[in-house]
């Protein structure tokens, strides 16, 4: 089941593993990417910190990490293919994997519910 | 993810309507509704214009019609002489000349196009510019000539190798124009002027049309299979390839066409030992400079895969403290598939080959000063 910042970062956990990345509506609203920064594999971050830059034609926008922890994964295929991002954003577009610190924290994530709202407010 | 901005009142061009029947998707800029890309995105757009034909909507920008009170064009010239540097007197019925009004301090106030439509002058300009540039022609010329906007037309770029096949099917006297020839052609019926010119480094043409035809005109266009509207994304991408100067960017009121590598729009007339030396405002500071100048415009190459943007600073070593230039305009070169930008230098960082340093999320990143136009420039000269 995937979780939603109100800053539209994605996070799936499996087992004690979270999974982030951006959503379809941020992908949408950024366009073509062409970069993408990704954290070093070890970094610790609390939450809200900014882990990876997603950059465009356009513009370069920071991704924030959903929850505090450890990334244990960074997607390597976004360096030659950035353009996953785009295609498949809560798929193989995936940015990084961490292992979060306080799992309380997840359960204070939006729903997809929540987050469709969200975004068809904007 | 850190959010845009939102947007206030805008104006619509007269495509408006085209723009959101197609899928664009809309964003303000200089105050006006504006597509930054339609469906297929900015990297399909750019690729397109390269390769087939790219369709743009340029009618934010100002046209404004410069008429010579006497009815003698030379009077026009000679007073549009006094706000720039160019050499309009030399430029001959049915050409078109790249120029800018400068300030006294030899600074650009804006850069702009002027064509000679035999009786009298029509001057395209940035569209965050345009009211100032007509109350400053006014203020200035007004003893010489009428300054009238062209509010009832639209402006478009057909752009790309299979422009001139595609505009040819609605007029093959386009075939004739070289690079910045300008004429009147009559497109569905409607006189249009047409200038064999643009803002992509492609060869293509600009064509301004009475605002009621140029949503036809449009369709009539995008019928051919070669031909796709582009927004304003890929318009940047494609300048900056092109190694294309933009306004607010690349200039503003405090760099001097020598600072910007524009000299080669000075009019030899204009020059020192030239016959109407100076009489433009700043001569003295830009003719001077003619002989070297403190900082220069230059093409640079990050190295990696990260787009360095528009005001990263520029070092002369990896580990100064003050940097000695500044990054002007910056993204991703999508034909090269690589990063590119432009920036100001000290001249002696200026050649090309150089190794310079950024400061990109904390760190330093080596740029390599490179010649420009990234892509080469397909205009036809004949």
């Amino acid at each position: 089941m995937l979780r939603f910042t109100r800053d539209h970062e994605w996070l799936r956990m499996e087992g004690d593993i979270a999974t982030v990345g951006i959503t379809p509506f941020a992908q949408e609203k950024l366009g073509d990417l062409v970069f993408v920064e990704l954290p070093g594999v070890g970094a610790a971050f609390d939450k809200g910190a900014v882990a990876a830059t997603v950059e465009s034609v356009k513009a370069a926008a920071d991704v924030y990490t959903p929850v505090a922890g450890e990334v244990i994964a960074v997607n390597d295929r976004l360096a030659d293919e950035p353009g996953l991002v785009n295609a498949e954003p809560t798929g193989n577009g995936w940015l990084f994997k961490m292992k979060p610190a306080d799992p309380a924290e997840i359960d204070a994530l939006l729903d997809e519910k929540a987050y469709d709202a969200l975004t068809s407010a904007a | 993810m850190s959010e845009p901005r939102p947007a206030g009142e805008l104006k619509h061009t007269p495509l408006h309507a085209l723009h959101v029947r197609l899928g664009g998707r809309m964003v303000p800029f200089a105050g006006y509704d504006m597509p930054v890309q339609y469906s297929s995105g900015i990297i399909k757009e750019h690729l397109h214009t390269r390769t087939a034909a790219g369709l743009f909507d340029v009618s934010h920008m100002g046209q404004i019609a410069l008429r010579p009170r006497s009815g003698h064009i030379a009077d026009a010239a000679r007073a549009l002489e006094a706000l720039l540097p160019a050499d309009i007197l030399g430029l001959a019925p049915g050409r078109q000349r790249y120029t800018m009004f400068t300030n006294d301090d030899g600074g650009i106030l804006d850069d702009l196009m002027v064509a000679n439509h035999g009786d009298h002058l029509i001057l395209v300009v940035n569209a965050a510019r345009k009211v100032f540039d007509e109350t400053h022609l006014r203020s200035h010329l007004s003893a010489a000539c009428s300054a009238e906007p062209l509010l009832d037309r639209a402006l478009l770029a057909l752009q790309g190798p299979a422009a001139e096949a595609v505009l040819e099917t609605l007029a093959p006297e386009v075939s004739a124009l070289r690079f910045m020839d300008v004429r009147a052609v009559t497109l569905l019926g409607a006189t249009c002027f047409v200038s064999r010119s643009g803002y992509t480094g492609e060869d293509g043409f600009e064509i301004s049309a009475p605002a009621n035809v140029a949503e036809p005109l449009c369709d009539a266009l995008l019928r051919h299979p070669a031909v796709a509207p582009i927004g304003l994304g890929a318009r940047d991408s494609l300048r900056l390839e092109a190694g294309l100067c933009l306004y607010g960017a690349d200039l503003d009121e405090t760099t001097t066409p020598v600072e910007a590598a524009l000299d080669w729009t000075i009019g030899k007339a204009r020059r020192p030992g030239g016959e109407r030396s100076g009489g433009f405002p700043g001569a003295e500071i830009i003719l001077r400079q003619l002989g070297g100048v403190t900082r220069q415009r230059v093409g640079l190459r990050p190295e990696g895969r990260a787009p360095v943007r528009a005001g990263a600073p520029l070092f002369r070593n990896e580990d100064d403290a003050a940097p000695g230039g500044v990054v002007t305009s910056g993204g991703f070169a999508v034909s090269l598939n690589v990063p590119v930008a432009m920036g100001y230098v000290p001249p002696d960082t200026a050649a090309p080959g150089t190794r310079v340093f950024t400061e990109l999320r904390g760190k330093r990143l080596g740029m390599i000063v490179s010649k420009l136009p990234f892509v080469p420039a397909r205009y036809k000269h004949r």
